[in-house]
């Protein structure tokens, strides 16, 4: 199973001190962050893509290269890439580039987006957000895989004799994966190609993350790409650690009580008790974490959200420190306990690879 | 069949909910049904937590089952500021769209004087057709005044009246029945896909 780190890039004031960092500070925090992961031993770091302020994370292949260029075993990933805004082509092309200089070391989620105006900034329709996944993502599907396309759609200007380039390494496209809270549409798509579904699996109860999941693996079978319990997974978390879980919720509190999207509501105890999120020791967080599987099955990839609502670097890095030495050990050892040898890990270009030669 | 009374009265005890109890009665005494009342003023907290957290709370989340699992609907507000109440719109405003399409309601506030009786044809009556609900002709409004005087009683008896025979009516052809999700039936992704290309 895989551990990991998704970052939304969000620059947000720091409300014990009323500092907000520089969008240059909040960058190179990513970096940082990211280069911790592969320091304590985590899976993947995923970086979100926004194109509003208060956010930096716009040019996210630009931020995973150099990323790739000081790291030697991270997957570098995103949460989510925006299908329905960006051209399609645009993506094949970045991501081939990204995973031929990372050495295959690169996979992606698509996300639709909820931001309104970003669609027209970028010449669409937030009506029309399902339908752009859906033909957008089928263009990129073809991108990646025929090395000349001709195509056609509504929502791009056509293709007559295109090539895609650099080609994905060795031929073998990066692996994908399909974010979506609340829509049956992007299960069902992802399970018609077999490709990963990844729920955020924070800020809600979840009773979304189990119905979407439920769906996902159902159709992936339908499909034919394997059992139900083979379908691959992912799910997000939210935790904030420290040894004393007392000393977690205090310190977290002042972030909680005005945090971007959930501050200003129900007490921190209320979120605890009825969302994913964890403040406590790192016994709590395995423990709760553990439980993901009670809903979502045996899962392939868990990405913890550590550094948003203007936590300080310093105390992001701690974070990812316990993740590293004292939870995500455990978590492996625990999520192995019972999982049937059937279902598959994530994919991994070395595993796509794999699964090509042999296929040939 | 599951009659749900939605009262946005704040004080207690409160003229809004005494409405709302004689209104249910008169429906139970046309037509067997099971009574439940959802008292906003309980859930104005989580109603608040909706609005800057994206989902319901607990009781919030058993108030809303209710409501969209209701054959129908007596829903009394009192006036505020010429409407109804910030609250009232609040408690609709974080229910699923369509959630409420076909069920039968029966619109009912209160208010001190008779002046904003139309509150119920100006206000309440255009939001319940954008809900896409089939409201009864009749509102029944109570003025302080209307406590203590001739008709009050005769409106509620039309009204009542009015909402028992289109639940039995409406139940009839619409037992419970809920507004797709996506989950249930799935949209064949090559469907999907073909649309895009027709």
């Amino acid at each position: 199973m895989q551990f990991g780190i998704f970052s939304v890039g969000d620059v947000t004031p720091d409300p014990t001190t009323g500092r907000t960092p520089t969008e240059r500070e909040r960058i190179k925090a990513m970096v940082a962050i990211a280069l911790k992961a592969e320091e304590v031993g985590l899976d993947v770091f995923a970086t979100g893509e926004h194109h509003n302020p208060p956010f930096v994370p716009s040019s996210p292949t630009t931020m995973l290269g150099y990323i790739a260029a000081q790291t030697e075993r991270l997957i570098l990933s995103t949460s989510t890439t925006l299908i329905t805004t960006n051209d399609p082509v645009k993506i094949a092309e970045d991501f081939a580039m990204l995973q031929q200089l990372a050495d295959g070391r690169v996979d992606l989620m698509m996300g639709r987006g909820n931001t309104g105006p970003v669609y027209p900034w970028f010449g669409q329709d937030i009506r029309q957000g399902i339908n752009l996944a859906i033909e957008n993502y089928a263009l990129l599907h073809r991108l990646w895989r025929e090395d000349v396309v001709n195509w056609e759609g509504k929502f791009r200007s056509p293709l007559q004799g295109f090539t895609s380039t650099p080609r994905p390494l060795d031929g073998v496209p990066p692996f994908v994966w399909h974010g979506s809270i609340r829509s049956p549409e992007i299960a069902e798509q992802a399970a018609y190609y077999g490709d990963g579904f990844f729920h955020n699996n924070i800020f809600w109860p979840a009773d979304h993350t189990k119905r979407m999941v439920e769906l996902y693996r159902s159709r992936y079978a339908h499909y034919g790409h394997g059992t139900a319990e083979q379908a691959i997974v992912g799910l997000g978390g939210q935790i904030f650690m420290r040894r004393n879980s007392q000393d977690a919720v205090r310190e977290f509190r002042p972030y909680f009580d005005v945090a971007p999207v959930y501050g200003h509501g129900p007490s921190l105890e209320d979120v605890t008790d009825q969302t994913p999120l964890t403040v406590g020791s790192p016994e709590q967080v395995i423990e709760k974490t553990l439980k993901f599987r009670e809903y979502a099955g045996d899962y392939q990839r868990q990405l913890f959200l550590v550094d948003h609502a203007g936590l300080p670097l310093k105390t992001v890095l701690e974070q990812i420190d316990m993740l590293g030495e004292e939870v995500v050990p455990v978590l492996r050892k625990e999520f192995a306990v019972g999982r049937p040898a059937e279902v598959p890990e994530a994919p991994t270009h070395a595993s796509l690879l794999k699964a090509q030669e042999v296929a040939v | 069949m599951k009659l749900v009374v939605v009262s946005a009265g704040l004080s207690v005890p409160s003229s809004t909910r005494l409405l709302g109890d004689r209104l249910a009665a008169a429906v139970g005494r046309r037509t067997p049904v099971d009574v439940q009342v959802v008292e906003l003023r309980e859930l104005a907290v989580e109603i608040a937590h909706n609005f800057t957290n994206g989902f319901a709370g607990r009781s919030l989340s058993a108030a809303i089952d209710a409501v969209t699992g209701a054959d129908g609907l007596i829903v009394v507000t009192p006036v505020f500021s010429a409407s109804y109440s910030g609250l009232f719109k609040s408690f609709f405003d974080v229910i699923e769209p369509d959630a409420l399409a076909g069920r039968a309601v029966l619109l009912a506030a209160t208010g001190g004087t008779a002046r904003h009786s139309l509150v119920l044809e100006h206000a309440l009556r255009p939001l319940f057709a954008h809900l896409k609900t089939v409201v009864v002709p009749t509102g029944v409004y109570a003025a302080s005044e209307d406590w203590g005087a001739e008709g009050l009683d005769a409106r509620i008896e039309r009204a009542a009246g009015e909402l028992a025979g289109l639940m039995s009516g409406l139940s009839g052809a619409r037992p419970g029945e809920k507004a797709s999700d996506g989950f249930a039936e799935v949209v064949p992704f090559e469907e999907r896909l073909a649309a895009l290309r027709a």
